[in-house]
């Protein structure tokens, strides 16, 4: 690769680039800051809860990506985790069989989001937050008051670490990245989603299947998110219907999304991105608890963090010097 | 339906009992309008065909049906003999007809090899091989003479010239059968244009088939085997280049006599009071110290290759522009424009008629009522402190525009996106006419719009440069700074390099300066500053 096109690559990740700088320098803060330094438990504990919201947010990145909000993401999120509490436990074949469900059922409820958004030619917008409150629905009904159980074994190696040095929910994401991601990227539907979002009209002139470009996206969605689900019950080894975790995730992928370099109007960004967007905004959770401050000053310095991180990204405005510009 | 074609250059193919394209009887309703009535139409292999027709004649309905885009209420479609039919795009292209639209379809923030092999990637079991991908579009981009362009750049960061030639690329990608373009080159280089000449001359030697729409009457002139006439959505008639002047060409296609295009110019003067001075303006390095006056009932033509500077320096005086410098003077008054609220502000009474319509020129879902009024809002206020807006008296401005301009619409309240392309123009004309404006700056305002409305265009121009508003035009095409501009001047790598005046301002001179060579001193030699400005 020749100095031009490396130049070029940096330029186009520079949304990603940011990200992962932005993480190490808080991640160094947090963990110099820590009593307990660098140590396996720390990073582990640090892991597990990151990755839930790495999951969720690598969900969001897909109907963003095509040029739509998917507000169901979160409460996909808590139905197959209630799903999961019911289903995966007993003997290995049940596990791996309950497993299977859970996925489906996650990748279902994203196919419908995306059948409603293709077919009924609605707002991605409108009709996940309507699917949303049905999936949750969904997640009452399965597990009216919280409880269920999930195989422990599973759940402890889930939780825990490989060779007592990686955390297995970081292989657990890694896995998800090369095995789902990294293939959907270098799709001819990866692409497809990509020059929907840029630019749905001139992706239809060029002859690509539009619909089934969005459609793939919100399912491998709904996917990801059930993966989701299923780790949010190994962490926490039961099934809860929370309506404030369904929201909140939601809304931090959201947050995840945009802070990892992808376009809210689509077509530019990828997942990547989004997984080190969801560590920075845990890692801002993580660095509160170590420097102390009051529960009560929490949200406010979250939101403050939150603006800095998402103004970095948007520091070009100041280069810009034909005023056009700023509204492409 | 055959037809003798007289072109020496054309290679000869065997004669076919049957065209290679035809169209029999197609007829297209969108509701109660019928774009297209009973045509019958045919194009063989190995010819360029010209379609002409003023805008709303139903060519981009035509060519929308080949294409797969729109299918036709009527009539059949016959490829080789056989009978065909096109749900989607994709079916056109499996079919071999590839279209080049007018409106790019490239997506802005995928790379250019991701463009160009959009449709047919290189690559496996679904999977895109990037590195086959990077070399097809390397040996399409080379094929069309852009190899100056990354493949690796997205097409958001390219000049619009070099995106139409990436448009370009991609569809010889697709290995049409049937090439259509519609305008394709309106956007492009003179460099570029001859570029795609060449292509298009190759590619009618490999045996294909081209459908060329264009404006451009010299374009048809240069490149068409074969000129087929469209008016009101019918086809009026089809005959071999050089069996009609275009005169009788430009008649078939209005319908009526074509008596002149350019309204006359004013007879020589004393130089009028001017009303815009500029003074070295500068704006990084796409400005360099630009001078010009534009007087007071003078229509001031910039020309000069695309991308010289000439939109920046319209947009610089219209206050678009962060950190320009040099001096500003409208009507004698120093003006510092930071911004078009302020360009459009009583004081200083500037327009721009923006390049494109579609993202800066109007709101296409707000009618045509609402769109005219934008920029003049402020004029028709009543109340205390001008809180609410005077309808009844809007109203009345706004119809007398729309009488004047003569735009076409059903009905002011319906959404100016349903308007043609010219009468969109035409409504954005109207916007600042509304602003009574003292200085009117045009940016290319008759690209991809109809003869008549041109014409049009250029009586109104004419009519207030007489009114006494001062005029400075931006224009892609060389006739209509030799028709229309009391003065011209050439703009090249960010400066005026020379002015023409009078008798001065023909097409010899307009290339010259344009290319910036000296035709005296040889025609590779550059000029070392041009001719010392007037």
């Amino acid at each position: 690769m020749s100095l031009a096109d490396l130049k070029l690559r940096l330029a186009q990740s520079q949304g990603l680039i940011i990200a992962v700088v932005v993480f190490v320098l808080m991640f160094t803060l947090y963990i110099a800051n820590h009593p307990a330094g660098l140590t396996v438990p720390v990073v582990t504990t640090a892991a597990n809860k990151a990755v839930l919201l790495a999951l969720v947010s690598m969900a969001q990145t897909l109907p963003v990506l095509t040029g739509g909000l998917d507000l169901s993401v979160g409460m996909v999120f808590v139905m197959t985790n209630c799903l999961a509490s019911t289903l995966v436990s007993g003997s290995p074949l049940e596990v791996a069989l309950g497993i299977v469900v859970v996925l489906l059922a996650g990748a279902a409820a994203g196919f419908v989001n995306g059948a409603i958004v293709v077919y009924g030619r609605l707002q991605p917008i409108i009709t996940t937050l309507a699917t949303g409150a049905v999936y949750y629905g969904i997640a009452l009904l399965l597990r009216p008051v919280p409880g269920g159980e999930v195989q422990e074994d599973l759940a402890d190696f889930m939780t825990w670490t490989v060779f007592d040095t990686v955390p297995t929910s970081l292989l657990l994401l890694l896995a998800v990245v090369l095995l789902v991601w990294l293939p959907f990227r270098n799709s001819v539907v990866g692409r497809g989603c990509y020059a929907v979002g840029s630019a749905e009209g001139a992706a239809y002139m060029s002859g690509l299947p539009v619909g089934r470009s969005r459609l793939a996206a919100f399912t491998l969605s709904g996917l990801l998110a059930g993966i989701a689900g299923l780790m949010l019950t190994f962490v926490t080894f039961s099934g809860e219907a929370s309506a404030p975790i369904g929201g909140t995730y939601t809304l931090n992928s959201i947050a995840a999304v945009v802070i990892g370099g992808t376009s809210l109007y689509g077509g530019a960004g990828g997942a990547i991105g989004s997984i080190f967007g969801a560590f920075i905004l845990r890692t801002i959770d993580d660095l509160l608890f170590v420097f102390d401050l009051p529960p009560l000053w929490q949200p406010l310095f979250q939101g403050v963090v939150l603006l800095g991180a998402v103004s970095l990204g948007a520091a070009r405005v100041f280069r810009i010097r034909n005023r056009l510009e700023l509204f492409n | 339906m055959t037809h003798e074609v007289v072109t020496e250059a054309q290679a000869p193919l065997p004669h076919r009992a049957t065209p290679f394209w035809q169209m029999h009887g197609i007829t297209k309703r969108y509701g109660g309008i019928l774009a297209l009535d009973d045509v019958d139409f045919a194009c063989e292999r190995g010819e360029i065909h010209a379609v002409l027709g003023e805008n709303g004649a139903g060519k981009s309905t035509l060519i929308k049906i080949a294409a797969g885009v729109v299918t036709p209420s009527e009539g059949k479609l016959m490829l080789e003999g056989h009978e065909v039919g096109f749900a989607t795009p994709q079916e056109a292209n499996a079919a071999g007809i590839v279209c080049i639209f007018q409106e790019l379809s490239l997506m802005p923030d995928l790379s250019v090899a991701d463009n160009i092999c959009m449709a047919n990637p290189p690559g496996r079991f679904g999977f895109i091989n990037h590195r086959a991908q990077r070399r097809r579009a390397e040996a399409l981009l080379a094929r069309v003479g852009c190899e100056d362009v990354n493949p690796l750049e997205l097409v958001k960061n390219l000049p619009l010239s070099r995106r139409q030639m990436v448009e370009i690329a991609k569809a010889l990608g697709r290995e049409p059968r049937m090439l259509i373009l519609d305008e394709a080159t309106s956007a492009l280089t003179a460099a570029d244009v001859g570029k795609v000449y060449g292509i298009l001359r190759d590619l009618r030697r490999d045996g294909l088939a081209i459908l060329y729409i264009s404006h451009r009457m010299h374009e048809i002139e240069e490149l068409a085997d074969t000129c087929s006439v469209f008016r009101n959505g019918r086809h009026i008639e089809t005959f071999a280049k050089g069996a009609r002047s275009d005169n009788e060409i430009i008649r078939l296609m209005i319908g009526r006599e074509y008596t002149q295009v350019y309204p006359p110019k004013p007879a020589h003067r004393e130089p009028p009071p001017p009303a815009l001075t500029v003074k070295d303006l500068s704006w990084g390095r796409r400005l360099k110290n630009v001078s010009l006056n534009v007087g007071k009932g003078e229509i001031v033509g910039l020309g000069g290759l695309d991308g010289q500077g000439q939109r920046e320096l319209l947009l610089a005086l219209f206050g678009v522009l962060r950190g320009v410098s040099g001096a500003v003077e409208v009507d004698g008054k120093a003006a510092r424009l930071s911004s078009p609220g302020q360009a459009k502000s009583d004081r200083i009474r500037m327009a721009l008629i923006p390049e494109d319509r579609k993202s800066e020129g109007l709101l296409l879902p707000m009618s045509v009522r609402d769109n005219i009024s934008m920029a003049s809002i402020g004029r028709f206020t009543q109340g205390p402190g001008g809180m609410f807006i005077d309808r009844a008296r809007q109203d009345a401005r706004i119809d007398e525009m729309v009488a004047r301009l003569s735009i076409k619409c059903g009905d002011t309240d319906s959404p100016v996106g349903t308007l043609s392309g010219g009468n969109q123009q035409k409504v954005v004309i109207a916007k600042w006419l509304m602003t009574e404006a003292r200085v009117i700056l045009l940016n290319d305002p008759t690209r991809g719009i109809d003869v008549g409305t041109k014409q049009e265009i250029y009586q109104l121009l004419r009519e207030l440069a007489d009114a006494g508003t001062a005029i400075l035009f931006y224009t892609t095409d060389y006739d209509e700074l030799i028709g229309c501009c009391d003065r011209v001047s050439i703009m090249y790598d960010g400066g005026i390099v020379r002015e023409l005046k009078g008798e001065a301002i023909n097409e010899e001179n307009i290339l010259s300066s344009a290319l910036n060579i000296d035709l005296n001193t040889g025609p590779n030699q550059p000029a070392a500053a041009g001719e010392p400005r007037a």
